[in-house]
């Protein structure tokens, strides 16, 4: 009889195998979206009613008891994320792309390499405490550029991380055509391969910006809160993750719905970041 | 212009590579000299001591089983190897009096002269218009009706033109195979090389796209030196007037393609040539 047959024990056990791991595979992510779902669920929920009034976005945050919204720290956080994303983007990009144009093999190249890792895993409250230390405690006050620097710090790991695996994915065939034509090395990177990384490398900056818009540790130790409506970034700079922070873990109702109104306004944005992203990416891949 | 390159290079005379088969491309001047070519990856020797003449606008095709270094060789010419810090060449390579290995030569100017397709299609992520126009860019600042005029010329020395002339805006990756391979042609033409190295052009393409860039070949001769790379034996017969054999980093034989293949004079090219190894 030949080995081919629908009765075939090694056919059946392999058959149920595939039925046991199926099944095991399927339950782990039913039990991982559960969690997502009643997270997202119990946000809107608690929050929805925050979110839909007016007055969260153009109210300041309030006193105990008082009505207001989170304006300023909408504001806050628009301004530190804008500017740790514009000092980070481009200064991890460059070194993305040393990392994969020019270092590729070399000591340093895997030396950065490493430290960028270490760094890209590094507890955000450390990188908080790291510009305490050097620019907080320096200047004596707490600022919407510490701020900044901290979310700055955090931004380049992710972009340097994407844009060198960008790169890499550029077939060397692309790099070898364009220097055929005798083009130089920074023309090739300009007009060829950052072309051909572009969504990837977009995509890795909007990453990057949905993970600093919700860090709070990192903007405890050095832009602090405000409450005030503040354009100074030399002054300490309202943000919504550090107002969500304190009013949720205060005794007030006002604040507690205040607080779930700014964090699921910080995870809708995430959310629309990330959907932007996979469109981004999914229509060039 | 025709004179003086009579002047400059000799009309060329047999060239014996180590006492071996004799190069007779009487009709032709000489455009690049291989002299006592080594070529190395990291410290494995990859080319040995190969000399041999490439006839000028003529056509010249290496053929040799996988590993024998016929692309290496193509990759010498235009300095291709120097992107990789662990790959190096000894010898000379000479054209128009000058060893173009040496590190005093500017690799972009040599590349602009020797120009380069390689086997799979590798149109840049821009417009059809735009890929031709990129290379162009790089050593002229033409206007737009002569930018215009040029993509128009290299499209249609490349036999595309009356396929893409509608869609000069769009991706260059919405041709298709062989149509991308032809717009590659056409890049390396409008910047007007010297020299054309194919490096097997046609291996990632359907017969009736292989028919055409061989068409285009046998057009291409009359103002370029082609030096092609094939893995396809009816193909070297079909489209050159030179070839060479190679084996295991060595030149074994290299003369006019008709005697090569009907008349090797080595024992190791006729084995090759009709199947009876690789």
């Amino acid at each position: 009889m030949s080995a081919i047959s629908p009765d075939n024990s090694v056919y059946v056990s392999r058959r149920r195998r595939n039925v046991v791991m199926l099944s095991v595979s399927s339950l782990a992510l039913a039990f991982g979206l559960f969690w997502l779902i009643w997270i997202l669920s119990t946000l809107l929920y608690e929050g929805g009613n925050a979110l839909v009034r007016l007055s969260l976005y153009t109210q300041m945050t309030p006193p105990p008891g008082a009505d207001g919204g989170l304006a300023n720290a909408i504001l806050g956080s628009l301004m530190m994320a804008a500017i740790g994303t514009l000092i980070g983007t481009p200064t991890g990009i460059l070194a993305g792309t040393y990392l994969a144009e020019y270092g590729r093999q070399g000591w340093l190249a895997s030396a950065t390499r490493f430290i960028n890792d270490v760094l890209l895993s590094a507890p955000s409250i450390v990188i908080g405490l790291f510009v305490y230390t050097i620019y907080v405690a320096q200047v004596g006050h707490f600022s919407g550029w510490a701020g900044s620097i901290a979310l700055a710090l955090l931004v380049i790991p992710v972009v340097v991380r994407t844009t060198d695996d960008m790169l890499k994915l550029v077939p060397n065939s692309l790099r070898e055509a364009a220097a055929a034509l005798g083009c130089p090395t920074w023309r090739m990177i300009m007009f060829v391969t950052y072309r051909a990384a572009r969504t990837g490398i977009v995509t890795g900056v909007l990453l990057a910006v949905a993970r600093i818009s919700g860090e709070t540790a990192p903007l405890l130790f050095t832009s602090l809160n405000n409450q005030f409506w503040s354009l100074n970034m030399n002054a300490p700079m309202a943000n919504l993750p550090v107002v969500i922070f304190q009013f949720a873990m205060s005794p007030y109702d006002d604040w507690h719905r205040l607080a779930w109104g700014g964090a699921a306004l910080i995870t809708l944005a995430v959310l629309a970041l990330n959907i932007l992203a996979r469109v981004l990416f999914g229509k060039n891949a | 212009m025709e004179a003086q390159a009579a002047a400059r290079t000799p009309i060329m005379k047999p060239f014996v590579t180590e006492a071996r088969s004799a190069v007779v491309p009487a009709d032709s001047a000489t455009k690049l000299q291989v002299r006592n070519l080594n070529f190395y990856y990291g410290s494995f020797l990859a080319l040995k001591s190969i000399s041999l003449d490439i006839p000028e606008k003529r056509v010249t095709a290496f053929i040799g089983p996988s590993g024998c270094g016929k692309s290496t060789l193509l990759r010498t010419f235009n300095r291709m190897y120097s992107l990789y810090p662990e790959q190096r060449a000894e010898g000379e390579v000479i054209m128009d009096g000058e060893n173009l290995l040496t590190s005093k030569q500017d690799v972009s100017l040599i590349r602009a002269k020797i120009g380069m397709v390689f086997q799979k299609p590798t149109p840049f992520p821009m417009s059809i218009y735009d890929n031709i126009a990129f290379g162009v860019r790089l050593f002229e600042r033409l206007g737009k009706r002569d930018m215009d005029e040029r993509v128009e010329w290299a499209l249609t020395r490349a036999a595309l033109w009356n396929e893409a002339k509608d869609k000069l805006q769009q991706s260059g990756n919405s041709l298709s195979g062989g149509q991308q391979q032809r717009l590659c042609i056409a890049r390396g033409i409008a910047i007007k090389p010297e020299v054309l190295l194919l490096d097997e052009p046609c291996s990632a393409l359907d017969p009736i796209s292989t028919g055409k860039v061989e068409e285009l070949i046998h057009e291409l001769k009359r103002d370029y030196t082609v030096v092609i790379v094939t893995h396809n034996m009816q193909q070297a017969a079909r489209v050159s007037d030179y070839t060479a054999y190679m084996y295991l980093g060595e030149l074994i034989e290299f003369d006019v393609t008709d005697t090569l293949f009907i008349k090797p004079s080595r024992k190791e090219t006729e084995d090759y040539i009709t199947g009876r190894f690789g």
